[in-house]
C-alpha cells in the first residue's frame, strides 16, 4: 500500500506545479484575448482549445516530437541547459499542464469578459493606473470564475493519464501517477492494489469536484441576493 | 473660455455608419447636453473624460489642453482632474459604499480595507446622509443611495469638474425631484462647474445655464433655456 502513497504524493505534485503555470499562463492568456482584438485571435482560442478535444496519446505524441532528445525544444534545452524533460516528473508536469490548460483559459476568459467595461473606466476615472484597474477591479471580480476553473484543471490533472504515460513513462516514485499506477496494478493482476488506488483517486477527485462547485459563480449570486434590499 | 470641445468620429460601416461631430465652447457653470438618446451625449462626455478618443478633436477645459489630436495631446483620463457619474453609477461591487467613496484616496494596487476613515470620506458620507449604509454594498442599497455613493466617490478626489450621465434616468419622479434640488444645492454650494446628459426636458429645464442641444451626432442649438 505504500506505493498507492507515494503515487499519491507524486500525482499530487505534479498536479499541483501544473495547475500554479496554468492559473499564471491561463489569467495571462485569458485576460489577452478577452481584452484585444487582433487578427488570429480565433486561431489561437481554438488552438489552446485543442487540449479539450484531441485524444492525450496525440497530445502526448506531439509533445515526445517536441520536448523528445531530438525535438526542435528538447535538443535545444538538453545543449544549452543540460535538461532533459522526457521521462522525468517535470516533463509529466508539462504534459498535465497542456491537457488541462483550456479549464483555466476559458474559464479566465468568460469572466474577464464578465467584467462589465464600466467598473474599469469609473476606475480609470478616478486616477488609477491600468495595472491598479486590473489588480483591484478586474481580477477581483473575474475571480470565482477563475478560481473554479482552476480546480477543475487540478482535478484534469489529477486524473491525466495518456499525455503523461507517452511523455514520461511509468517509473515508480519518478513518474508514475495514481492513473497510471492503476493501469500498471491491472496489467499485473494485483487486484487488492488496483483497489486501494482507485478509491483514493475516486476520493480525491471527489473532494476537488466538491470545492470547485462551492466556489462557482452561482453560488456567489446567491450569496450576493441575500442584501437588506 | 471653461470648455472649447471639437470632436470628430465615424463609428461603424456604410449604412449603418454614425457620424459623431460635436463642437461647441461653454462658459456655464451648470452645462447642459440635452437630446434623444443615440443622439451622440454618451460619447461625447467619454471623449471629455477621456474614456473614449475621437478620431480627431480637441478638448479644452480652463485653458489645460485634455486632447488635442493635432498637436499629439491626448491625457489619459486618471490625470485629466475630471470627475465622472455613470449612468448606471458603476459602483463597485465588491466594495462596500465607505471603501466606494475612498476608493480615489488610497494608491497602489490594492483596495481600500473596508474600516478605513479618511476625513474627507467621513466629511461626503455625512453630506449625503450615507451613515447607516457605509458598511453595505452597492447591491443592498436604494436606487437613491448609490446615487449619492456615486457622486461622493467623484467628489472625493476634488475634481476640477463633474460630468454627469443622465443621473436621473433611472428614478421615479418624487426621489428624480428631491435629487434633482440636491445635485443644484450641491453646484451652488462648491461652485463646481457642471456638465449633465439629460434627454428629460424638465431635467433639463430644471438644471441648465446653458443647454446645447444634440441630436444625430451633431449640435443642433445653443443656448440657454429661457431663450
Amino acid at each position: 500500500m505504500d506505493s498507492a502513497w507515494v503515487a499519491l504524493a507524486l500525482t499530487l505534485k505534479v498536479a499541483g506545479w501544473a495547475t500554479a503555470i496554468n492559473l499564471l499562463m491561463g489569467v495571462a492568456v485569458g485576460y489577452t484575448l478577452s481584452r484585444w482584438r487582433f487578427r488570429g485571435r480565433d486561431v489561437i482560442d481554438a488552438v489552446l482549445t485543442l487540449p479539450m478535444v484531441l485524444p492525450p496519446t496525440v497530445l502526448g505524441y506531439y509533445l515526445l516530437v517536441l520536448l523528445g532528445r531530438h525535438g526542435a525544444v528538447g535538443q535545444w534545452l538538453q545543449q544549452n541547459l543540460g535538461i532533459q524533460l522526457i521521462f522525468t516528473w517535470q516533463g509529466a508536469v508539462i504534459a498535465a499542464s497542456v491537457v488541462a490548460f483550456p479549464l483555466v483559459f476559458k474559464s479566465a476568459r468568460a469572466a474577464f469578459e464578465n467584467v462589465e467595461p464600466s467598473l474599469e473606466q469609473a476606475a480609470r476615472v478616478l486616477g488609477l493606473s491600468e495595472a491598479a484597474v486590473f489588480f483591484r477591479i478586474t481580477l477581483p471580480l473575474a475571480w470565482r470564475g477563475i478560481l473554479s476553473g482552476t480546480l477543475l484543471a487540478f482535478a484534469r490533472a489529477t486524473g491525466e493519464f495518456g499525455a503523461t504515460l507517452m511523455v514520461a513513462g511509468s517509473i515508480v516514485g519518478e513518474t508514475q501517477t495514481l492513473s497510471i499506477a492503476v493501469y500498471e496494478a491491472v496489467q499485473a493482476g494485483q487486484d487488492q492494489t488496483a483497489n486501494f488506488l482507485v478509491l483514493v483517486t475516486s476520493v480525491s477527485c471527489l473532494a476537488l469536484l466538491l470545492s470547485a462547485g462551492y466556489l462557482a459563480p452561482g453560488r456567489i449570486a446567491g450569496q450576493a441576493q441575500r442584501g437588506d434590499r | 473660455m471653461m470648455w472649447q470641445v471639437e470632436l470628430h468620429s465615424r463609428f461603424g460601416h456604410q449604412q449603418s455608419a454614425f457620424e459623431l461631430d460635436i463642437a461647441f465652447t461653454s462658459n456655464s457653470q451648470r452645462l447642459v447636453l440635452f437630446g434623444p438618446s443615440g443622439a451622440g451625449k454618451t460619447q461625447t462626455l467619454m471623449m471629455m473624460a477621456g474614456l473614449n478618443t475621437p478620431q480627431h478633436g480637441r478638448v479644452v477645459f480652463n485653458d489645460k489642453i485634455l486632447l488635442d489630436s493635432q498637436s499629439g495631446v491626448h491625457l489619459p483620463a486618471r490625470v485629466r482632474g475630471l470627475g465622472y457619474v455613470f449612468q448606471d453609477y458603476a459602483l463597485f461591487p465588491h466594495l462596500t459604499v465607505r471603501q466606494n467613496i475612498g476608493f480615489a484616496l488610497h494608491e497602489g494596487w490594492l483596495n481600500p480595507p473596508p474600516s478605513h476613515k479618511d476625513p474627507s470620506v467621513n466629511h461626503w458620507i455625512e453630506v449625503f446622509q450615507l451613515e447607516a449604509v457605509a458598511n453595505l454594498y452597492p447591491e443592498q442599497i436604494s436606487g437613491g443611495q448609490r446615487q449619492r455613493t456615486a457622486l461622493a466617490r467623484a467628489l472625493v478626489s476634488q475634481p476640477e469638474a463633474l460630468l454627469l450621465d443622465e443621473p436621473f434616468a433611472a428614478m421615479d419622479r418624487p426621489l428624480r425631484l428631491r435629487l434633482r434640488s440636491e445635485l443644484l444645492q450641491l453646484q451652488a454650494e462648491l461652485s463646481l462647474p457642471m456638465v449633465l446628459i439629460t434627454h428629460d426636458e424638465e431635467d433639463m429645464q430644471a438644471f441648465a445655464q446653458e443647454v446645447i442641444q444634440v441630436d444625430n451626432g451633431k449640435v443642433v442649438s445653443d443656448s440657454s433655456p429661457s431663450d
